[in-house]
């Protein structure tokens, strides 16, 4: 296997071309369609027309799937950046228009389901306000946070729009102040991906001690910084898979060396946080352990899948092991937010209802429709030598 | 670039010995982590601030399970000074539909967005002896707290929810309220609720009926209560006062006030003398939960058996989360040193990659 991505100037980035109303588009595109319908009950008859959600469990899969677990997902552009530009890793340069164009549908559209949960929606920009603004809260810093990261999203995103439409002199003056826009787009996420974990240690006894830590913030950081990684490879591979491109393999097994320390990392500061905490019973019995130990395994194989070097050098088992930990990154938060939580006061049930499980399925289904639709009119990826095709 | 992918043929045992030891290094700066983080004590945490204090005007209510007769008035009045709507049980939906959207009659079972007080019964075994855990009944009331340091007004991004400087009362501003139900989430005694079924609904919670008292006027629940269960005062009073019953003997006949303890809002009702039929349990609810709370209760049963939580802390959750986040974020400091250091660094480095 050799070296598939020349950097070749001028035409460094192409649009892939092809028909956009393909079969995946349209099945998305019909998904998308049922969630309007979903939602248009939602707006006129209230919450729980179309959802489960109640007063032991105010928040549901809209808050833990589409905002939690869905802002992960858009972490990728946060760690090629990270690694391109901040860490100077300019083997990373082919990964960075895709993971950026990634984030943006992520980040973007779970702004977008902020919307759907929100109860008084029409008061959302309050939160914008400075004289509304009440500086303790943690949900105000990474609301904040993400919509700001939204817009320097777009900023570092604009390139590509640019070059499409031939603006080179907006394209060339964008460029000279881009570094600002790229140090905001490693710092935002860092605060806010780490407050996400922040915003439930005030439920204190609700949540149960195999999660509840003051480490909380530091195990979202790790989970984001992880799931951009493992995104960023289950991209390039289904990327490369659908439309014929050469496998990144070489760029993506240095990814996976660092997938495994962060990995390493989360699994030990778990259990040490688990001792420091004396809860480390906690994780035999307990009706909650099956699901810790779930996380564990998913999160465990991942990084063992990685340990012996030929295999970080394999596309399938670099995908499968950015697949398991993909998976642990979401059962984690997905425990922190829902499965772990149990309300103080009331018999209280929650499972997501038919109409909210579709709402979600719409929202990721309007990722990747858009997604799509970008990658084949702009120049997103990276230009591929024919003969290597 | 080629370069890069062909350097990786060196000895891998290096690179996994080298892992193995970064593994090793980092779970003993992880232990070490942990350790300053989650089990130093308060005062040495630097990611803890300190609790709030009550205002020392602050007021509250007193509720006496021993005292309570379960009528229900307290939850009858208390719809009608705030003007809310009937609220049916799932038990009673079946007969008590009514004609059109009205039920015939009102009968919560837990607190909702019609419904701000409750007055829910435990009872076991044969149910046969008032405030007995055994074989026996008592009742709780439950409504808002009114807390010291309230979750709720932690977490709320807009400052829909305020506590007043003075009284203490924990209140709801639904104009400014974006209805993101973290108040709901966060409150540690499961009080404000939302409104599911309205397209437009809002959060509901007691705010101490603050309109009644601007009046002059006691708080519904407390104006009504026809034994005394139901005390409205200054916490301090309050205190003072659930301390006195704790401290009572079974079979010694005691004075109970009713209204205002200080008989000044409302103006003065008569009290009534009873004897103390089960001892008191000597916890207070209240008095020490979650950072103290400006209602408190005073039971025969445990309170964890009258569904309150129990295994709390005492300092409020605030505490811990605020101290996170003002640690990170005092004055923007952190964050200003790592985006200058950030700038920095892309500023160098774009520069490197000629072409982006
Ligand atoms: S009991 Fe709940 S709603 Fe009432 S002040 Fe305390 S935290 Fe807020
Ligand atoms: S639901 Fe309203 S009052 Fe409650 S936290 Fe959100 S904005 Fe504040
Ligand atoms: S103080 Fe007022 S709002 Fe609160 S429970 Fe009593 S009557 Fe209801």
């Amino acid at each position: 296997m050799s070296s598939h991505v020349k950097e070749h100037h001028g035409h460094e980035h192409q649009p892939l071309g092809g028909r956009v109303l393909t079969l995946p588009f349209l099945i998305c595109a019909a998904l998308v369609a049922i969630a309007g319908v979903i939602l248009f009950q939602r707006y006129t008859q209230g919450l729980a027309a179309a959802s489960n959600l109640n007063d032991g469990y105010p928040w549901g899969i809209w808050v833990a799937i589409d905002v939690v677990i869905g802002s992960a997902f858009g972490c990728a552009g946060y760690v090629i950046a990270l690694l391109c530009y901040i860490l100077n890793r300019g083997e990373y340069h082919p990964l960075v228009r895709p993971a950026v164009l990634a984030s943006l549908f992520g980040y973007g559209l779970a702004g977008l389901a902020v919307l759907v949960d929100l109860g008084r929606y029409w008061n959302f920009y309050h939160m914008m306000l400075p004289w509304y603004a009440q500086p303790n809260s943690v949900m105000l810093e990474v609301g904040l946070c993400v919509a700001t990261y939204t817009l320097v999203l777009v900023v570092e995103f604009a390139p590509a729009f640019l070059e499409r439409f031939g603006i080179e002199g907006l394209r060339a003056k964008l460029n000279k102040v881009l570094w600002v826009f790229i140090a905001l787009g490693v710092l935002l996420p860092t605060m806010h991906q780490s407050s996400l974990g922040t915003m439930m240690v005030i439920v204190g006894h609700k949540l149960s001690p195999l999660w509840q830590s003051q480490m909380l913030p530091v195990f979202f950081l790790l989970t984001a910084i992880l799931m951009g990684f493992a995104i960023v490879v289950w991209e390039s591979v289904m990327a490369s898979l659908n439309f014929r491109r050469p496998m990144e393999t070489p760029v993506l097994s240095k990814l996976s060396d660092l997938m495994l320390v962060v990995a390493s990392l989360f699994v030990v500061l778990r259990f040490v946080d688990l001792i420091v905490r004396g809860q480390i019973g906690q994780i035999f019995g307990g009706p909650q352990s099956g699901w810790f130990i779930a996380e564990m395994v998913l999160m465990i194989s991942g990084l063992a899948l990685l340990i012996p070097k030929a295999n970080r050098n394999r596309s399938r088992a670099l995908f499968l092991a950015a697949s398991l930990l993909l998976a642990a990154g979401i059962l984690y938060r997905l425990n922190v937010y829902l499965i772990g939580f149990t309300p103080s006061v009331g018999p209280w049930h929650y499972f997501p209802s038919v109409k909210e499980i579709m709402v979600t399925v719409g929202v990721f289904a309007l990722e990747i429709a858009l997604y799509l639709l970008f990658v084949k009119k702009l120049p997103v990826m990276h230009a591929v030598h024919p003969e290597h095709g | 670039m080629s370069k890069n992918m062909m350097s990786k043929n060196k000895t891998s045992v290096s690179r996994r010995g080298f892992l193995r030891n970064a593994v090793k290094g980092s779970a003993a700066a992880a232990a070490a982590a942990c350790t300053t983080v989650v089990a130093a004590p308060p005062e040495a945490n630097a990611l803890v601030r300190p609790p709030k204090p009550l205002p020392p005007d602050a007021v509250g209510l007193l509720y006496d399970s021993t005292l309570c007769i379960g009528c229900k008035a307290c939850v009858t009045a208390c719809k009608e000074v705030n003007h809310m709507p009937p609220d049916v049980g799932p038990a009673q939906q079946g007969w008590n539909a009514g004609g059109g959207d009205q039920p015939i009659y009102d009968s919560p079972v837990e607190l909702s967005a019609r419904t701000l007080n409750v007055i829910k019964a435990y009872s076991h075994g044969t149910g046969a002896t008032k405030d007995a855990a055994e074989n026996g009944f008592a009742f709780i009331k439950r409504q808002c707290l009114h807390c010291a340091d309230p979750s709720c007004v932690s977490v709320c991004p807009v400052s829909a929810m305020t506590k007043d400087a003075k009284t203490g009362i924990v209140n709801h501003d639904p104009s400014a309220c974006i209805g993101c139900r973290y108040c709901v989430l966060s409150c540690p005694f499961g009080v404000p609720k939302y409104d599911y079924n309205d397209a437009f609904g809002e959060i509901k919670k007691c705010q101490l009926c603050k309109q009644q008292l601007a009046k002059n006027e006691l708080p519904g629940c407390a104006d009504v209560c026809p034994t005394g269960a139901t005390l409205f005062g200054r916490t301090e009073d309050l205190k003072a006062e659930a301390k006195r019953r704790t401290a009572l003997k079974v079979g010694e006949y005691a004075h109970f006030p009713r209204g205002d303890i200080a008989g000044k809002v409302g103006g003065p009702r008569s009290g009534h003398e009873k004897l103390v039929e089960a001892a008191y349990q000597t916890h207070i609810y209240g008095e020490k939960e979650l950072g103290g709370t400006q209602c408190l209760a005073v039971s025969a049963v445990p309170f964890d058996k009258l569904n309150l939580p129990t295994n709390v802390p005492e300092n409020g959750y605030p505490t811990l989360s605020e101290g996170i986040q003002h640690t990170l974020y005092a004055g923007m400091i952190a964050p200003a040193t790592v985006f200058a250091g950030l700038a920095y660094l892309a500023h160098r480095n774009t520069k490197n990659h000629t072409d982006e």
